[in-house]
């Protein structure tokens, strides 16, 4: 059993689509899978695909290889899941909404969305709300930027991915 | 066909097949159990607690290879039923499980005796049901009849609210499954089989690493035939016991925590594991980076979680055990299995080097001595269960089992009280065999008031307590490990066995001798009364071989070495 340590022990990011039947309990089975055998979860969004009896459930996971190759096996062991799929070349994307302070430069807000694929979509008496859409590092390099605008409230809405 | 929620429980009961359901009723179960009292196709044995009920269905389900049926109340009645499952579970049993649930419309109200059955068992079943329609219902319970069965065996949950049970509805029990997202493998690839008998051609020191799917999947003659056509060595798992049979010349022995000393060097040293139904249990590999280093390993499995979970794979095949063996058979013909011989050799000077020993005594019993007489005396009559814990592994290690479904034990859970019910499971599947439950003096009364239950049903099952008045297992680590602080494992503080099987219409027997020991076996087995046989042991014998938990395999505390016995 020749085992190459340091590779198997690396940890690595990982998306995994699991395509479910829809049927009460079926995320709960999902996330207590991970809770129970001790996976880690990053993110995990989930929706009805449209015109059939399944849903969507995509999960941003890490764990060594070993580790992902079991999060897998033992997803595809439950009986509701119909098919999982371990991301390999994929389009990844993640949507945010930042809420801003009108105290703040509009049109400094606005371009700074644009640059990542969004704008304002709502201004308000005392706020205005952004959202953008983008792959995830660009996700963590415009909430960096939204910094010196002092956003109010920040929401994530988890990875979504599709393989190419 | 229109009837009730309660009857088409009753009606798939049937269907399937089942002759007997253990259970206890209770306010949310009890429309069923009005259709039990008026039918006459399968009989009810009412145990004196939940997770009794569960573990005898199980022990009725490892003893037949059937499906084992049990049926609880909601609340408090399911969660008895809990240590039932997650047994199960374990170690891979077939079962259906039926619970009441309170009412559809006081789900989540908190209401008397509610309890979310399907969220608590989600970790400890291999699927289970809230059922939330009356037409789901026909359905469901086909789905859980075949999922548990089918695959890799496992318990489901059903969990009936009261009012479907009341409901009256169309009944039409169908005749298949369809669940797309559940289609188990049971051929193995051929082309990964070619390859894996290839590296068996080539290997120069191959072992047979036999676990319990072997026995699962029924398929031990196919085990022995490959063993017998290739010569290669074998270990059994704990699971497996009785897959070669005793009288076996390749068997070794059983491996792991206490396996003997060939069957630990065996696995240490061999250049290709075949492992067939095993799971690479840390009780079987000790410490991981050191286990079976110069292997290379051929997996088959039917789950393919299980392969490469803990080890890497070099051959993974997914499939039944059975399918796979019988491919390989038909590609094993004119193996030269003199290949082989110095490697059997080499195992053999380990099996003469180390033996399964201990220092037999005349002035008081030993529990090794007692398992051997055991064999001895009703050997393949007899089938054995046990409890968890010292004696479990004596059983393991000194009965001569020659069948598989001859040892029914927790393995995977390790779950103290098993081993009566479990017992009384079997011995209603089997009345016309001994039924001996191996337990001890700590776990025979997690289940003690089973007594009872096998007193009213005439189940006559032997309870062979090897009685050191410890907690045998825990004392002996507490001994090695512990600087002999034994704590909270004396128990000195001891019912009267004899008189507490005689109040629940059983018969005792006090043992202290060789002499009685033979004399009370031969007089239980001839009553018809469950019996409780409180053999005194030497209190501090330990097991072993034992490999220290986290230790490497190879590292092996050994027993003392005897003049005169010599045997697997």
């Amino acid at each position: 059993m020749a085992t190459s340590k340091t590779l198997q022990d690396q940890n690595v990011r990982s998306v995994i689509s699991v395509i479910v039947i829809n049927e009460s309990s079926v995320l709960a089975r999902v996330s207590g899978l991970f809770a129970g055998r001790g996976y880690n979860i990053e993110s995990l969004t989930v929706a009805p695909i449209p015109n059939s009896q399944t849903s969507r459930i995509t999960i941003v996971t890490n764990g060594n290889i070993r580790t992902i190759e079991q999060i897998t096996k033992q997803l595809h062991k439950l009986i509701p899941v119909y098919k999982v799929i371990e991301h390999q070349e994929m389009v990844e994307k993640e949507m945010v909404l930042v809420k801003f302070p009108l105290t703040e430069n509009l049109s400094d807000i606005s371009a700074l969305c644009t640059a990542y694929n969004g704008g304002i979509v709502n201004v308000g008496a005392q706020m205005c709300i952004t959202m953008i859409t983008d792959e995830p590092s660009r996700v963590r390099h415009f909430i960096e930027a939204t910094q010196r605008f002092h956003p109010l409230e920040i929401v994530r809405g988890g990875v979504v991915a599709l393989e190419i | 066909m229109k009837m009730s929620g309660a009857q088409m429980v009753c009606e798939a009961i049937i269907a399937e097949g089942v002759k007997t359901v253990f259970g206890y009723p209770g306010g949310a179960i009890m429309h069923v159990y009005d259709e039990i009292f008026k039918q006459g196709s399968f009989e009810h044995i009412l145990t004196r607690h939940e997770q009794a009920a569960v573990h005898a269905a199980d022990g009725y389900a490892r003893a037949t290879g059937e499906v084992g049926v049990a049926m609880v109340t909601s609340g408090p009645g399911f969660t008895n039923a809990v240590t039932g499952l997650a047994t199960a579970y374990m170690d891979s049993i077939a079962m259906v499980v039926i619970s009441g649930q309170v009412p559809l419309s006081l789900i989540g109200t908190d209401g008397f005796q509610e309890i979310d059955a399907v969220g608590i068992s989600r970790p400890c079943t291999k699927h289970n049901y809230l059922v939330r329609s009356l037409e789901d219902l026909p359905r469901i319970l086909k789905e859980a009849f075949y999922i548990a069965r089918s695959g890799r065996p496992g318990p489901v949950l059903v969990d009936i609210p009261k009012d479907i049970t009341v409901d009256i509805g169309e009944f039409v029990y169908p005749q298949s499954v369809s669940i797309p997202s559940y289609k188990p493998i049971y051929k193995g690839n051929k082309r990964q089989i070619e390859k894996a008998v290839e590296a068996i051609k080539k290997a120069k020191k191959p072992l047979l690493y036999i676990g319990g799917g072997v026995v699962l999947s029924n398929a031990y003659e196919l085990i022995r035939e490959l063993a017998f056509k290739t010569q290669i060595p074998a270990v059994e798992t704990l699971m497996a016991r009785g897959v070669m049979g005793a009288e076996n010349p390749l068997l070794l022995g059983m491996l792991g925590m206490h396996g003997n000393y060939a069957s630990n060097m065996a696995m240490s040293e061999t250049d290709l594991i075949i492992s067939f139904g095993a799971r690479f249990d840390d009780r079987v590999t000790g410490k991981l980076s050191e286990f079976a280093k110069y292997a290379e390993v051929i997996h088959i499995d039917i789950d393919p979680a299980n392969i490469a979970k803990l080890v890497d794979v070099d051959y993974p095949i997914v499939g039944d055990v059975t399918e796979v063996v019988k491919e390989m058979l038909s590609m094993l013909d004119g193996i030269n299995t003199d290949r082989y011989k110095v490697w059997r050799e080499i195992l053999r000077r380990y099996e003469d080097l180390h033996p399964l020993s201990y220092i037999d005594s005349d002035e008081v019993l030993k529990p090794q001595w007692i398992i051997e007489r055991v064999g001895e005396l009703v050997g393949e009559k007899a089938i054995i269960t046990s409890d968890v814990g010292q004696h479990q592994m004596w059983a393991a290690q000194h009965y001569p089992f020659d069948r598989p479904r001859q040892w029914i034990n927790s393995g995977g859970l390790g779950t103290m009280g098993f081993g009566f019910p479990a017992a009384m499971g079997v011995k209603r599947a089997f009345p016309e065999k001994i039924v001996i439950n191996v337990t001890g003096d700590g776990s025979i009364l997690m289940n003690v008031q089973e007594l009872v239950t096998a007193s009213e049903y005439k189940i006559p099952v032997i309870n062979l307590i090897l009685n050191n008045q410890f907690l045998g297992m825990v004392r002996q680590w507490q001994s090695f490990f512990y600087e002999k602080r034994f704590s909270e494992t004396d128990l000195s503080f001891q019912p009267n066995w004899k008189l507490l099987a005689e109040a629940c219409g059983g018969i005792g027997y006090d043992v202290t001798t060789k002499a009685q020991f033979d004399i009370a076996l031969q007089d239980a087995i001839s009553q018809n009364r469950v019996c409780f046989m409180n053999v005194a042991i030497n209190r501090f014998e330990n097991v072993l071989p034992m490999v220290p938990s986290g230790g490497a395999l190879f590292n092996m505390m050994l027993p003392p070495k005897a003049e005169n016995k010599g045997e697997k």
